[in-house]
């Protein structure tokens, strides 16, 4: 059945050679211009090995592990190279040939699941649906296998879990039955994209190991991409680091986490290794005092929150930990106003704060600032980097024109960034530099608390890094305390002076962090200190075998 | 922001010389019209409303494109009728978007009743045929022109209302405007500084057909005789006086329907460019 075997070399599956992939890029008030995406990469992949595709945004490892499938982005051209998949170049294939790959010897499993699949048919429709069309198999083969495939990824009821519509399961389930529509046509190689970066890390683990087990079971090729290394290291045989679309490194997993070369992997391997003395706040007053908050939504209906209580001291950084539905962004819109609670207090510098943002003094608005988890979507795209950081100053202190910019300058210089961004939209700055100008715009009116609300989980982990310092600089300097709202735990600990663990809407543990975070734990504190993976082989099994509770999203 | 006239000026050539073929002919035409409007009385041989010569004449070198019912120069009158008609539509497309972004603004931000009562509202008045209401409204109110535009401001404002809403709904649940709310920004600030320019470059677009709607009501109205009213010249009751005409095959009374379509059609064109680059400015 499978005439690929009759190749002169069997054991190599997939070879890229000086691939090259360009798009033309217009940016504002500039002629458009040709970049590279990925710029001469080579990458040779054997039969039933994983090769992990690492680096940060903008580094091109999806676009490299797209053209395995011969696809494209829109906009974007392959201008060089060849990719040779089972001896045959998979860039001259016409759009049929290529059809006829797609789905059956090459699959892709996207990074959001809940985007991939369309929301009209049932799982199990879309799960055989390329075998069947391929004819691979006949459709009772195609369930027979695709049932099989969902027990061995762990599923629960693997029998009727493909009557289901995707919105009708978790998103940690859809992930791994989308796993299972890539591995249910036998293919030769699955291109995996973040299949696990949108997820909690708590469901991760698991959708992890159902991954790592179906690729040894299966014995499928498969590429890996993925920003976090941790992650990577258990699963793949190798790794290539990616940067700005070019090579920086590649060798066995081992050779990479152990004993890397280059800089930049060096820097990737010892990220969060932020030194952070922990402060004592004994008996000093507490900022904010929140005391047996009840909070929720449609008038009583449905409880996110329920009493929480928590102090947090002048120049302190509480984090407040949980996985998503945890009720820890609830207890933000609470703090900050937005949400009013159906009982409890919030006190703010021994006053009490008013439950919503129209009764809160002026005063009481400013030294509460918030940070947001999206920094693109959390500034005006049509306002500069200038207008934005400079609005609480105008609206705050009343400072204007020439005072105004001297201030923005100041505060730019704060969050280190050039004062010439000061004229930029905030589509022409990168993430990082984004976010940074969140914490200026926050800066700016002076607070006493920041509430941050998630506000690294969506960077890369380097600059997310650099954030995290920064954040920490300002805290010396300015003395302002800290609520850090976080499903990080590797964040928290570079971070926090003390924590509260969240769990469906209540703190299952509060203290400082070394309490916290020494044992003896309580079931769901060991349960989240046990998922944050971990840069070290062998992690996977290790944490799989001693948890003792399973994840809220299953 | 703060670009000097100059800078907007070459902007403006730089736009207009990468815009698409399409667009540049309707810019042109556009120009046309409003440069014949501006200087409709230096252009046109004799007055608006002059008598000069007897009923229905054909086409000479002194009466261009003949005369029409009651002995006036066609030529002049089409020429006055691009000043009457066009000014009169967009002083009504002006009202009506004034109206509607507004009542949209408000529906959004405030949400709530408001936003309940006024919807319900204009889905009452979009259940009614517009150009059967704008007759019965013109017939209770009168022909004048200020109750004209009045009535057509406020039937076409509801179209307004819905594409208001709609968007500025999209931008109300952003962060960025939940930020404002938390620095403790007023509504009126939020509307215009956060959700107005976010929203304003489709509306622009809008503006552009809603204008061409607006004026072919204008003309319709005008045609059945409950719009602009003689003596001022306007192309819709040219059409209707000189429509005997057109069974003696003179092609005289297609001359102001066709003035009307071309301008119809050149605002489309630009509009559609407009559109077009406006939804990609959304995307990044």
């Amino acid at each position: 059945m499978n005439q690929t075997s009759t190749q002169p070399e069997p054991d190599r599956l997939l070879e890229i050679t000086k691939l090259r992939i360009e798009a033309t890029i217009i940016p504002p008030g500039e002629r458009p211009q040709n970049i590279a995406l990925v710029d001469g990469v080579s990458l040779i992949l054997e039969r039933g090995k994983v090769l992990g595709l690492i680096g940060e945004s903008g580094a091109g490892k999806s676009t490299l592990g797209l053209a395995s499938l011969g696809y494209v982005r829109g906009g974007v051209r392959i201008t060089g190279g060849e990719v040779l998949l089972n001896g045959q170049d998979v860039l001259k294939k016409s759009t049929r040939g290529l059809r006829a790959l797609r789905g059956r010897t090459v699959c892709y499993v996207a990074q959001s699941a809940a985007a991939a699949f369309n929301p009209a048919h049932r799982l199990m429709d879309q799960v055989v649906e390329a075998s069947v069309l391929h004819k691979v198999m006949t459709r009772r083969e195609a369930e027979g296998r695709a049932v099989s495939l969902f027990r061995k990824l762990g599923l629960p009821g693997p029998e009727s879990i493909g009557n289901r519509f995707p919105h009708q399961v978790s998103g940690g389930q859809l992930q791994r039955v989308m796993t299972a529509m890539a591995l249910c046509s036998e293919p030769d190689l699955i291109v995996f994209d973040e299949p696990t970066t949108a997820l909690d890390v708590t469901t991760q683990i698991e959708v992890l190991a159902a991954i790592r087990d179906a690729i040894r079971d299966t014995d499928v090729a498969a590429i890996y991409i993925t920003h976090d290394l941790a992650v990577v290291a258990q699963i793949a045989d190798d790794i290539m680091v990616l940067r700005n679309g070019g090579l920086v490194e590649r060798g066995t997993t081992e050779e990479i986490i152990v004993n890397p070369k280059e800089k930049y992997t060096q820097a990737l391997v010892s990220v969060h290794h932020i030194d952070h003395e922990m402060k004592d706040f004994g008996d000093t007053a507490p900022i904010l005092s929140v005391e047996g908050l009840t909070a929720g939504y449609g008038g009583g209906q449905v409880t996110v929150l329920q009493n929480v209580s928590m102090d947090l001291h002048p120049g302190e950084t509480l984090a407040v930990v949980g996985e998503s539905g945890s009720g820890k962004s609830t207890l933000a819109r609470v703090i900050t106003g937005l949400l009013a609670p159906f009982s409890g207090s919030i006190h703010f510098e021994g006053r009490v704060l008013a439950p919503g943002i129209a009764l809160r003094s002026k005063e009481d608005l400013r030294q509460l600032q918030m940070i947001y988890q999206m920094a693109d979507v959390a500034m005006n795209p049509r306002q500069t980097v200038a207008t934005i950081i400079g609005r609480p100053l105008e609206f705050y202190f009343g400072i204007r024109g020439a005072e105004r910019n001297r201030r923005v300058a100041e505060l730019l210089e704060k969050i280190e960034l050039k004062k010439d961004l000061a004229n930029r939209f905030p589509s022409e700055l990168s993430g990082g530099q984004k976010q940074r100008v969140c914490i200026a715009r926050a800066l700016a009116a002076k607070p006493k608390l920041i509430v941050c609300d998630e506000v690294t989980s969506a960077l890369d982990p380097l600059v997310a890094n650099g954030i995290l310092t920064l954040l920490l600089q300002l805290q010396r300097d300015e003395g302002v305390a800290y609520l850090f709202i976080t499903h990080d735990l590797a964040t928290v600990r570079s971070i926090a002076d003390s924590i509260s663990v969240m769990y469906r809407g209540e703190v299952v543990r509060q203290g400082a962090k070394a309490e916290v975070l020494a044992p003896p734990y309580d079931a769901y504190t060991d349960l989240l200190l046990s998922s944050v993976p971990e840069m070290k082989i062998g992690w996977l099994d290790q944490a799989i075998s001693s948890r003792r509770m399973e994840s809220a999203g299953n | 922001m703060t670009q000097s006239a100059s800078g907007m000026f070459r902007t403006g050539i730089r736009k207009f010389a990468s815009a698409p073929l399409s667009a540049q002919l309707g810019t042109i035409v556009i120009a046309i019209y409003v440069l014949t409007a501006l200087f409709a009385p230096v252009l046109a041989p004799y007055g608006e409303a002059e008598i000069v010569g007897s009923q229905f004449q054909t086409w000479s070198s002194s009466f261009w494109l003949g005369t029409d019912n009651l002995g006036r120069d066609m030529f002049t009158r089409l020429i006055y009728g691009a000043r009457n008609t066009i000014g009169i539509a967009i002083l009504t497309t002006c009202l009506s978007f004034s109206i509607g972004i507004a009542a949209g603004l408000a529906a959004a931000t405030l949400g709530k009743w408001l936003d309940q009562a006024l919807s319900r509202l204009v889905d009452v008045l979009m259940a009614i045929p517009q150009l059967i209401f704008a007759l019965l409204l013109l017939s209770m109110f009168g022909t004048s022109i200020p109750s004209l535009i009045a009535v057509i401001a406020f039937l076409d404002s509801t179209r307004v209302f819905r594409l208001t809403r709609a968007l500025s709904i999209n931008v109300a649940v952003t962060d960025y405007v939940e930020a404002a709310r938390l620095r403790g920004e007023g509504l009126l600030w939020i509307m215009k500084n956060e959700i107005l320019p976010n929203i304003i470059p489709v509306l622009i677009a809008e503006f552009g057909l809603r204008f061409c709607f607006v004026f072919l009501l204008i003309s319709g109205l005008s045609f059945l005789g409950l719009g602009i009213q003689p003596p001022t010249a306007d192309w819709g009751s040219m059409v209707r006086d000189s429509a005997a005409l057109i069974t003696y095959g003179d092609v005289t009374p297609l001359l102001p329907a066709g003035a009307i379509v071309m301008l119809t059609v050149a605002v489309n064109l630009v509009v559609d460019w407009f559109l077009h680059t406006a939804s990609g400015l959304k995307e990044d």
